[in-house]
């Protein structure tokens, strides 16, 4: 798939799937420490300090997985549909209805369950919230031929629209003035990495990672299973791939859209528990804040692979802790600067992801020249 | 005469990566004349022409152009060189008109009202000389095929193509359009244009050209005029063994009915009816031959039968089921009922070319228990299938997992054919069975149909190939404006007889092309 864009001779696959996207994200940096330089800092202490914030102490290890946690989610949630042709661009209501739904069953029934009982019951609303927003636009593609890229954008804006009415309605804390729920109980909150590991005997300092983390590795492995292994991914890739096909071997083109659509919004859902019920306690507003957005590019540097969604996830990850730290430590170097930083990642990485392919294609061409020639007599 | 050749290769090799194209090739072609290049897929035939057209840069070897050597790296030096190539898919853009088509890629930056007026005149001078009509008023995407081919090669003309490559000309073209082409053709070379065809059909070669390369294995195998050979001597030549094409006797006692249609008949969007009230029926032990030129509903029978269609009215009996409109068959009830389908169109449907050759075998019958562990897809069975398809069936290369649009159209059909076969169908309905085929394929692909016969199956083979049906069917429809125009028998068909029909000369008026002109 990936390889299409260089034309009929393919890279290995180590060049084409490793190599070469830490050569872009490289060239990225490159041009990012340009501009660090334009405006008069020293852009080896920058990126110093970026990683050192991001991965140099437990807690700025512990922040990074939480972000990704998130972009996890959202990552996975543009790739799904990705691979039946589809591009979602509603990561951000679907997250967003997610925490509703989190929120719905953690409110209304906190009182009355156990954790053990309630916290299950919580992601699974979150994801049939999710499941649910991101199905009407999918059922409006199949059966009505309007395109997901524009109703899901709309359904972002109806989300976002319909959280603030919530949040200074039914659903505002009395107590409170500010448009957010009232806290949820304790059982409704999911337990902290610090708390779990607390109990294997390790001290951990307390951070918003939380057990979400563990989900949304399985939610990576579950996805590659479901993609590559069993009949709903296949029906779900020869229909992105070749509709026609698809019709043929018996699968229809227009469940598979509803199938894909509702798989995305459910992985999205899930940053409602990361956020909602992880870290906040409450349902806010926007306390998506444009992970679903950040999704997209996410995975299009991941390749729409579980594998590479979770090295850029990992990599925004860094990135936003990073930077929140270099905000902090170094005067002179604004959040806009980190937003530039994640920009030029996005272009080379992302969108110009190939460009650099010809020029491996030479030198891969050039290096077995020289060894056949060396293998020669 | 002793003019230089208008074209000599002299050693011409080339590698891609373990596969070696072409293995030192000889080539010379005198000015004003027609070669043919033929041979099986993957001879290297096509990669020779690649070469020439600078699309490949061979490894070794020397080009000269009427006595020079040229260097030719990249299209624009052969073009300079005075070479043009039609491709077996044409390059054009769609939304263009034809006139727009031959000023892209050579329009000035400046001006183009006075430089398109230019290109008219010369193209209407060219058109006169000889032959081929083209409406450049039009958008290409509202061209037969036939015209769009005769665009593709005034494009080349008025680009100053003395030499003109053809892949496959006839590939895409009606009986009527080919000939059309064939006297197009002549009339080039009597202007003086150099003409290379690269074809797999061997009544071509022998009815156009002067001299004839017969590659195989990327080597030239035999090479000189056409007189001194046969259609048989060339077969023989490409193949390396004697090849059967004509008829076997046909099976003369037809069994129980497999499959029954009623009064079909489907209108598309527009309205226009592509079927009207065909009924036929399938029996085991018979092949049934749908003779008619291309796009005169044959298509949609095929997709009615087999349920990726939903006709507005009308029956089919199939295995004791019976199915009308609102309950129509679907293709995966078609494969539980052991109805198989080779559809027309391998590249958009019968692979999903991204997917491992692994995967596109399975395409149809995911849902096999056999292709089931647990919840899960059990890869290994299904790449166990495709390996033991591959060796029955001869795909080459053998491997299951090299991408499915990494093969050639050869093998892909065969890939195709396999699969549909490999789960005992007790119908099989096949479009287009060779089509870009070349001819040792398909005699083992008509040797399949037949033993598929002699099993006890029923076949329906639609075919533009006149020769194909006659040479596999026991019973021939034709086909004309979405009705079925007659039924024969084998033994009571001549080509006068079905061309008639084809062109309409039944009871209805004829619609070669639907609505679309």
């Amino acid at each position: 798939m990936a390889s299409s864009a260089s034309g009929q001779v393919a890279l290995p696959g180590w060049i084409e799937l490793a190599l070469l996207p830490v050569f872009n994200v490289g060239i990225a940096l490159l041009v990012a420490g340009v501009v660090v330089r334009a405006i008069g800092l020293d852009p080896l202490q920058v990126f110093g300090l970026l990683v050192e914030g991001a991965f140099g102490s437990r807690a700025g290890v512990s922040y990074t997985l939480y972000y990704a946690t998130t972009f996890v989610f959202t990552g996975l949630a543009v790739a799904v549909a990705w691979h039946a042709g589809l591009f979602n661009i509603g990561g951000e209501g679907q997250a967003t209805m997610g925490g509703l739904g989190a929120a719905l069953v953690g409110l209304g029934l906190g009182s009355q369950l156990p954790a053990a009982l309630l916290l299950p019951l919580m992601v699974l609303s979150a994801m049939l919230f999710g499941l649910a927003w991101a199905a009407v636009p999918g059922a409006l593609q199949a059966w009505r031929g309007s395109h997901v890229v524009i109703t899901t954008i709309m359904f972002n804006f109806l989300a976002a629209a319909l959280i603030v009415y919530l949040l200074v309605g039914v659903l505002k804390d009395p107590a409170g003035m500010a448009p957010e729920s009232r806290a949820l109980g304790a059982a409704a909150q999911v337990p902290g990495m610090h708390q779990l590991l607390g109990v294997l005997g390790l001290d951990w300092p307390q951070t918003p990672l939380n057990a979400t983390a563990l989900l949304a590795l399985a939610a990576l492995a579950g996805v590659h299973v479901f993609l590559w292994h069993t009949r709903g991914g296949y029906a779900l890739r020869a229909t992105g791939l070749a509709p026609q096909a698809a019709l043929y071997g018996g699968i229809a083109p227009r469940r598979q859209v509803l199938v894909a659509m509702g798989l995305a919004g459910a992985l999205a859902g899930l940053v409602g528990i990361n956020e909602v019920a992880g870290v906040h306690h409450r349902l806010l507003q926007d306390f998506a804040a444009g992970a679903g957005f950040a999704g997209i590019a996410v995975s299009l540097i991941g390749r729409n692979h579980p594998a590479g969604i979770a090295a850029a996830a990992l990599l925004f990850g860094a990135l936003h802790q990073g930077g929140a730290e270099l905000v902090f430590e170094v005067p002179g170097f604004s959040r806009e600067m980190v937003l530039t930083l994640q920009g030029l990642i996005v272009l080379f990485a992302g969108a110009m992801a190939t460009v650099a392919t010809p020029l491996f294609l030479r030198l891969h061409a050039l290096a077995r020249r020289a060894g056949r020639s060396r293998g020669a007599p | 005469m002793s003019a230089a050749p208008a074209v000599r290769l002299e050693g011409i090799d080339k590698h891609f990566g373990a596969v070696h194209a072409n293995r030192s090739v000889d080539l010379s072609v005198a000015p004003g004349s027609v070669h043919g290049i033929v041979g099986e897929n993957g001879a290297g035939k096509s990669t020779l022409m690649a070469i020439l057209y600078g699309l490949h840069v061979a490894d070794r070897g020397r080009i000269l152009i009427d006595g020079t050597e040229r260097r030719i790296r990249s299209p624009r030096d052969a073009i300079a060189a005075g070479i043009g190539m039609v491709h077996q898919h044409f390059m054009l853009v769609d939304t263009l008109s034809a006139l727009d088509n031959v000023m892209l890629g050579a329009e000035p930056a400046w001006r183009l009202g006075p430089a398109r007026e230019r290109v008219r005149r010369r193209l209407g001078e060219l058109m006169r000389q000889t032959g081929l009509r083209v409406r450049l008023d039009l958008a290409v995407e509202q061209l037969p095929l036939g015209e769009r081919q005769r665009l593709e090669i005034l494009k080349a003309l008025a680009r100053g193509a003395r030499i003109l490559i053809l892949d496959e000309p006839t590939a895409v073209l009606t009986p009527q359009e080919a000939a059309d082409l064939f006297a197009s053709l002549r009339a080039l070379k009597a202007g003086g244009t150099t003409i290379l065809l690269i074809s797999h059909k061997l009544r071509e070669i022998v009815a156009l050209c002067d001299t004839v390369t017969v590659m195989r294995a990327g080597a030239v195998v035999h090479e000189g005029p056409i007189a001194d050979t046969s259609i048989d001597g060339l077969a023989q030549a490409m193949v390396g063994r004697r090849v059967e094409l004509g008829r076997v006797a046909p099976q003369p006692a037809a069994g129980a009915c497999l499959l029954r249609a009623s009064r079909l008949a489907w209108r598309d969007a527009l309205g226009v009816p592509r079927l009207d009230e065909v009924s036929l029926s399938l029996h085991a032990g018979e092949i049934v031959g749908i003779a008619g030129v291309t796009g005169n509903g044959q298509s949609e029978l095929l997709d009615a039968l087999s349920g990726l269609l939903e006709p507005q009215s009308g029956t089919l009996e199939l295995a004791g089921e019976s199915f009308v409109p609102g309950r129509w068959l679907t293709p995966r009830r078609a494969r539980e009922l052991r109805l198989a389908h080779v559809p027309e169109d391998r590249h958009r449907r019968g692979l999903v070319l991204p997917f491992a050759a692994w995967e596109s075998a399975a395409l149809g019958y995911q849902w096999l228990r056999r292709y089931r562990n647990g919840p899960f897809t059990d890869g290994a069975a299904m790449r166990g299938d495709t390996a033991a398809m591959m060796q029955r069936f001869d795909v080459r290369p053998p491997e299951p997992l090299r991408r499915s649009s990494a093969f050639s159209g050869g093998n892909q059909q065969k890939l195709v054919l396999a699969r549909e076969l490999t789960h005992e169908p007790r119908v099989l309905l096949v479009g287009q069975p060779t089509r870009g085929v070349d001819i040792g394929a398909i005699e083992f692909i008509h040797g399949r149909l037949r033993a598929l016969r002699d099993a006890g199956g029923a076949v329906l083979v639609v075919s533009s190939e006149l020769d194909e049906v006659l040479a596999l069917a026991d019973r021939v429809l034709v086909m004309s404006g979405g009705r079925l125009a007659g039924e024969r028998r084998v033994e009571d068909c001549s080509e006068l007889v079905l061309g008639r029909l084809m062109g309409g000369a039944g009871k209805h008026g004829p619609t070669p092309h639907g609505a679309g002109r």
